[in-house]
């Protein structure tokens, strides 16, 4: 009786330590390709859209991370939402972007856009985008702006504050 | 007073400007003299029998390139032979990205032996009159006696991830459709990679 008992608690550990990392990785990060992502760069309404490309590789992108993190703080409860959507590969979810995530406690929503043919899509985030990273794009039904720039805090924030709907 | 001030200036304000702007395939392409990881220096102008040259800025750091780096040798193999071969050129600042710095640049070019130049854009004045703005980013030129004209911009195929999922090899095909006296189709595709390193 007691060694099935054991035996049971062994699986019970077993099979929560091999769903614990599945479960971690499904909670947090969405992988999408650009077809399912692009509804979400066209939406017109009055929320003011503030989408940012970047990976954990691109050191610009890093730097400019705590603005984007400042700025979603700060508007949580006016109609702005951002999007970070991480061109890190696969393969490195785990081992890099979300170890990334935790330690900079980022909030705001992140999936990654895992479409290599990326040619095919660039063009249509912006033709005005090479394809170099940080790039965002900044958007709502009266607005629309895109920025192959690294951002700093004040200038990010000042777009916001001069095109978003009260 | 005025007019002499604007006139005076700007000339130096379209140079400015069309230095940014880069090359469009059809414009003409000018040579540089770069430090290669063996200490020489290179130019196009060293290879007299080329038909032309795969021009390709690329770096150490960059995933991207990493991921590029056996395609990169790949390409070189075959088309050297065929009197087009890879010019590479790390554009980065290496105070800004130490992981591109010129030492670094010999052991990676050692490690994964290299069958071509690996340049340093020392000082970073040939990326912006190339238009190179990420890592990595070809540039196919077509030499006619001393005009080196660009056929191709852009990305070396359709997959940076998996090489076996690639269906278009596009500067493979550039280079191909040259050699037969054709213009690639396409002749500029964009790709995601790594900003270029550089002091405001």
């Amino acid at each position: 009786m007691f060694i099935v008992l054991c035996l049971n608690m062994i699986r019970v550990v077993l099979l929560l330590s091999l769903l614990w990392p599945l479960n971690v990785f499904s909670q947090n990060i969405v992988v999408v390709n650009f077809e399912q992502l692009q509804p979400r760069l066209q939406i017109n309404n009055d929320t003011t859209y503030i989408v940012n490309f970047w990976a954990t590789w691109c050191q610009p992108c890093i730097k400019e991370m705590p603005a984007f993190e400042q700025i979603h703080q700060e508007y949580k409860s006016k109609k702005v939402k951002l999007l970070l959507v991480s061109l890190d590969f696969v393969k490195h979810i785990e081992s890099r972007l979300i170890p990334f995530i935790e330690k900079f406690r980022l909030s705001p929503e992140i999936i990654v856009l895992n479409d290599p043919d990326a040619n095919a899509w660039i063009e249509k985030v912006s033709p005005e985008w090479s394809g170099a990273l940080p790039a965002t794009l900044i958007f709502n039904k009266n607005f629309r702006g895109f920025y192959e720039q690294e951002f700093d805090y004040t200038t990010l924030k000042h777009i916001v504050e001069l095109n978003i709907i009260k | 007073m005025k007019t002499k001030l604007i006139t005076l200036i700007f000339p130096f304000l379209f140079v400015t400007f069309s230095m940014a702007q880069g090359y469009v395939v059809g414009d003409k392409a000018t040579d540089f003299k770069l430090k290669n990881v063996n200490g020489n220096y290179v130019s196009m102008a060293d290879y007299p029998d080329a038909k032309g040259f795969i021009v390709i800025f690329t770096c150490n750091h960059c995933p991207f390139s990493v991921a590029y780096e056996d395609r990169i040798i790949a390409l070189d193999k075959k088309f050297k032979p065929l009197g087009f071969p890879v010019i590479a050129i790390n554009p980065n600042d290496p105070e800004l990205q130490p992981e591109d710095g010129f030492e670094e640049m010999k052991v990676r070019a050692r490690e994964k032996g290299f069958t071509f130049p690996y340049l340093l854009d020392e000082g970073q004045k040939v990326y912006p009159v190339y238009g190179a703005s990420r890592t990595p980013h070809v540039f196919l030129l077509r030499k006619e006696k001393t005009n080196l004209e660009v056929m191709y911009i852009g990305a070396i195929d359709d997959n940076y991830q998996d090489e076996s999922a690639v269906t278009n090899k596009y500067v493979e095909n550039a280079v191909n459709a040259v050699l037969a006296g054709q213009k690639p189709e396409p002749d500029f595709t964009k790709a995601i990679g790594c900003t270029i390193k550089k002091k405001n």
